[in-house]
C-alpha cells in the first residue's frame, strides 16, 4: 500500500537534515505504529507524505499503490487515497463543518472522475458516521473546529476520515490532548474503519493509544531513521523502559 | 510679461458646476450647507482624514468619466421580495420603479415634496450638520446644498418588505448627487437595500433618524463598474433601545469613500456598521467611521474586512467617542485586511476617545496573508488550491457578513462573493 524507500528530507529554509533514510512498507489491511522520542522526525514524515511546504526530499521515494506521492500536490495525494489526521487540526472560522466536508468529498470524487455526492446522500452518510463518533448536529453546523475542545477536534478528524474513505490513513499523535474517554471514542472510530483494503500508520509518543488501536507492527524512530521494528510487544517495552534502552542497544 | 492666471479655486469650481433649486422648504438648509462648504473648502490631502485617500477625483470638475460595465450576472437581491425604487445616473425613474405605496411607510421623491410643512424639513441637512463636528465633511455639505434627487421615507409601522434603492449607471459622464432622508417613528422598522454603481461619479448621502425602539437595517452592494468613483455618507441618530445595522459589500471601483457617522443618543441602543470588500487592481476603498456614544448602556460594533490584491488599497479610519456620562458603553471595532500578494496595501487609523469611566471598548487592526496552515489543511482534504483559497477568503470576510441579521440577505451576499471569487479563478 505505502512504500517508503531510503527517504531523506531536509528543511527547505535551513541546512538541517530531518529524515535520514527511512524505509517502511505498510501493507493493505495492516496497522503500523511509529513511536519515538521528541524530534525523531515522526511528524515530519507525516507532513512530507501529505505534501506540506517547507521540506525538501533529497533522496529516496514514497509511493502509494505504486504511484509516486512526492510528485503530487497535496490535494492530488488526498484524491489518490492518502489521509492525514492532524495533530493540531486547524480552525476555520466562517466555513461550516458540513460545507467543508461536502466540498472535500466532492472535490476528491471529481478529481477521480467519479460522480459528486448528492446533498441527500451526503447528509445521510454524515449523520450515520457522526452518530457513532458522538458528534451532534450542532458540531456539524459550527465553523470547522472553531470552539471545539481537543477531543471534539480529534473526533472531527476521524469523521472526515470516515467520510473520505481513504486507502491509507496516517494518524499524527491523535492521542495528544485526549482524556481516557475521548481516546476510547476516537479509537473505536478508527477501529471501525479498519478493513482489508486499508492501511494505517499510527504515530504516537505513548503506548496507551495502542491499547485501543492494536498495531500489527511497531517501529521505533530515532534521529530520522527507523531503528527497530517488531510486534506489539515493542510498544510495551517502550512503555516500561522508555526509549533509552533501545537507543543504547542501537548505539 | 502678463501675470499667470490665478489658479482656479477647486471649491468655487465645484459650486459653480452645481445648481440649487430656488424655491421649496429645503432651500434654507441648502444655503446653510453651501456656506459650510465655502468655509471648509473641498477636501485636499492636507486634511487629517484625507491623508490616505486622494480626494482629487471626487472634487475635480468636470467629473472623471467611467465606462459602463456589463457585469454579466443577474442583479443582486433579484429574488428578494422588495419595493424597487430605481435611479438612472442619479435620476429617479418612475417607470422602472414599483408603485411607491406600501403599508406602514410613505415614500416620496425629494423633488416632489414641496409642502412647506413637510416632516423632512427638520431632518434634511440636520444630521449632516451635527456630523460636521468635530470632523469636517465637505463632500456631505456639498451634497446637502446641491442634491438633485433622492427619496424621503417616513416609517410609521412595519412595512412588509424592504425598500430597495437601485442605482443604474448608463452614461459615461454622469455626476450624480442624491440625498435620502429616512425617519423611523418609535417602534417602527425598515430594511433598506441599495445596489448598483449609480453614475460615473456618485455623491450620496443618507440621513436616518431612528426613534426609540425603532429598527433600521441597511444592506448595500456597491456597483462593480471598475472606473466609477463614489463618496457616500450615512448620518444616523439613534433613540433609546433602537437598533441600527448597516452592511456594505464593495467589489471594484477605482475610488470609494464610505463615511458612516452614528450618534447614540438614547439609552440601550445598538449600532453596528460592517463592510466587506474585495479589491483587485485599480481599487481604492476607504471606510471612515465615527461613532459617538452619548447615552448609557449602548453597544456599537465596527467590523471591516478587506481582501486586496494586484495593487489595491484599503483604508480604514474608525473612531469611537464615548462622551462623559455614557457609562456601560460596549464598543467594539475591528479592521482587518487579507493581502493576497505583496503589491497591495492596507492603511488603518483606529481611534478611541473616552470620557466615561465605566466602559468596555476594544479595537484591533491586522493585515495578513492567507494562513498557510489552513490552506494546507484544506488541500490535504482534497480541496484544490484555488478553491481552498476562496474558502479561506470567504472565511476571512465572514465576521463582517455575519453582521447582516436576515439569513436570506446574508446568503445572497455570501453567494455573490463566492461566485465572484470562483469567476476570478476562471
Amino acid at each position: 500500500m505505502l512504500s517508503i524507500k531510503n527517504l531523506n528530507v531536509k528543511l527547505e529554509e535551513e541546512d538541517k537534515q530531518i529524515l535520514k533514510g527511512v524505509n517502511l512498507e505498510v501493507e493493505a489491511g495492516k496497522v503500523h505504529a511509529i513511536m519515538g522520542p521528541n524530534g525523531s522526525g515522526k511528524s515530519t514524515l507525516s507532513y512530507v507524505l501529505s505534501g506540506k511546504d517547507g521540506y525538501e526530499v533529497t533522496e529516496g521515494s514514497a509511493e502509494l499503490e505504486g504511484e509516486d506521492l512526492l510528485d503530487m500536490e497535496p490535494e492530488e495525494r488526498a484524491a489518490a487515497g492518502l489521509f492525514l489526521a492532524f495533530q493540531y487540526p486547524v480552525e476555520i472560522p466562517g466555513v461550516g463543518n458540513m460545507t467543508f466536508l461536502r466540498t472535500a468529498v466532492n472535490a476528491q470524487r471529481k478529481a477521480r472522475g467519479e460522480e459528486e455526492m448528492s446533498a441527500a446522500e451526503f447528509l445521510k452518510a454524515v449523520r450515520e458516521r457522526a452518530k457513532s463518533l458522538k458528534i451532534d448536529a450542532d458540531m456539524l453546523k459550527r465553523p470547522v473546529n472553531v470552539g471545539f475542545s481537543g477531543g471534539e477536534k480529534k473526533r472531527n478528524e476521524i469523521l472526515q476520515m470516515a467520510m473520505l474513505e481513504p486507502k491509507m490513513c496516517i494518524l499524527d499523535e491523535t492521542d495528544s490532548g485526549l482524556d481516557v474517554d475521548a481516546m476510547k471514542l476516537v479509537s473505536e472510530g478508527v477501529n471501525a474503519l479498519r478493513s482489508e483494503g486499508r492501511g494505517f500508520l499510527v504515530i504516537t509518543h505513548y503506548q496507551r493509544l495502542l491499547d485501543h488501536i492494536k498495531p500489527d507492527v511497531v517501529h521505533i524512530m530515532a534521529d530520522g531513521r527507523i531503528v527497530k521494528s517488531g510486534g506489539p510487544e515493542l510498544a510495551l517495552e517502550v512503555e516500561k523502559n522508555g526509549y533509552g534502552n533501545i537507543l543504547a542497544e542501537m548505539a | 510679461m502678463g501675470e499667470a492666471a490665478p489658479k482656479p479655486n477647486p471649491t468655487e469650481a465645484m459650486i459653480a458646476a452645481h445648481a440649487m433649486p430656488d424655491t421649496g422648504w429645503s432651500v434654507a438648509a441648502r444655503k446653510d450647507a453651501l456656506a459650510r462648504l465655502r468655509a471648509m473648502g473641498v477636501p485636499d490631502r492636507r486634511d487629517e482624514y484625507w491623508k490616505f485617500t486622494r480626494p482629487d477625483t471626487l472634487t475635480q470638475m468636470p467629473a472623471p468619466t467611467a465606462a459602463v460595465f456589463d457585469p454579466d450576472e443577474a442583479p443582486i437581491f433579484g429574488d428578494v421580495d422588495r419595493l424597487r425604487v430605481v435611479f438612472v445616473d442619479g435620476v429617479f425613474d418612475a417607470e422602472a420603479s414599483d408603485d411607491l405605496s406600501l403599508e406602514g411607510i410613505t415614500i416620496e421623491r425629494l423633488a416632489d415634496a414641496t409642502s412647506d410643512l413637510h416632516w423632512a424639513r427638520d431632518l434634511y441637512g440636520a444630521l449632516e450638520l451635527r456630523g460636521q463636528d468635530p470632523v469636517e465633511r465637505p463632500l456631505a455639505a456639498l451634497n446637502t446644498a446641491f442634491a438633485t434627487d433622492g427619496v424621503l421615507i417616513h416609517v410609521t409601522g412595519q412595512p412588509s418588505k424592504p425598500v430597495s434603492l437601485i442605482y443604474l449607471h448608463k452614461s459615461e459622464r454622469s455626476d450624480a448627487v442624491l440625498h435620502h432622508c429616512i425617519k423611523l417613528d418609535a417602534g417602527a422598522s425598515l430594511t433598506v437595500l441599495e445596489n448598483g454603481p449609480a453614475a460615473a461619479r456618485f455623491n450620496k448621502l443618507m440621513e436616518v433618524e431612528v426613534a426609540d425602539n425603532a429598527q433600521f437595517h441597511h444592506i448595500r452592494a456597491q456597483g462593480r463598474d471598475h472606473e466609477r468613483c463614489a463618496a457616500t455618507h450615512i448620518f444616523a441618530r439613534l433613540g433609546a433601545e433602537s437598533v441600527f445595522k448597516s452592511f456594505t459589500l464593495t467589489a471594484n471601483g477605482v475610488l470609494t469613500r464610505n463615511e458612516c457617522i452614528l450618534e447614540l443618543t438614547g439609552d440601550d441602543a445598538q449600532a453596528h456598521v460592517a463592510g466587506a470588500c474585495v479589491g483587485d487592481g485599480a481599487f481604492h476603498h476607504d471606510d471612515t467611521v465615527f461613532v459617538t456614544h452619548d447615552a448609557v448602556n449602548c453597544e456599537s460594533r465596527q467590523v471591516f474586512k478587506k481582501v486586496l490584491c494586484n495593487g489595491a488599497t484599503g483604508v480604514f479610519q474608525g473612531k469611537i467617542l464615548v462622551k462623559e456620562g455614557a457609562q456601560k458603553t460596549d464598543g467594539y471595532q475591528i479592521s482587518q485586511s487579507l493581502l493576497l500578494d505583496g503589491d497591495s496595501q492596507f492603511l488603518a487609523k483606529p481611534e478611541l476617545e473616552i470620557y466615561a469611566d465605566d466602559v468596555a471598548c476594544s479595537h484591533g487592526s491586522t493585515s495578513g496573508a492567507i494562513d498557510e496552515d489552513a490552506l494546507f489543511y484544506l488541500r490535504a482534504r482534497g480541496v484544490p488550491e484555488g478553491e481552498a483559497t476562496d474558502m479561506l477568503t470567504l472565511s476571512f470576510l465572514a465576521e463582517a457578513v455575519e453582521e447582516i441579521e436576515a439569513e436570506e440577505l446574508r446568503d445572497e451576499i455570501n453567494g455573490r462573493m463566492a461566485e465572484w471569487l470562483a469567476r476570478r479563478r476562471g
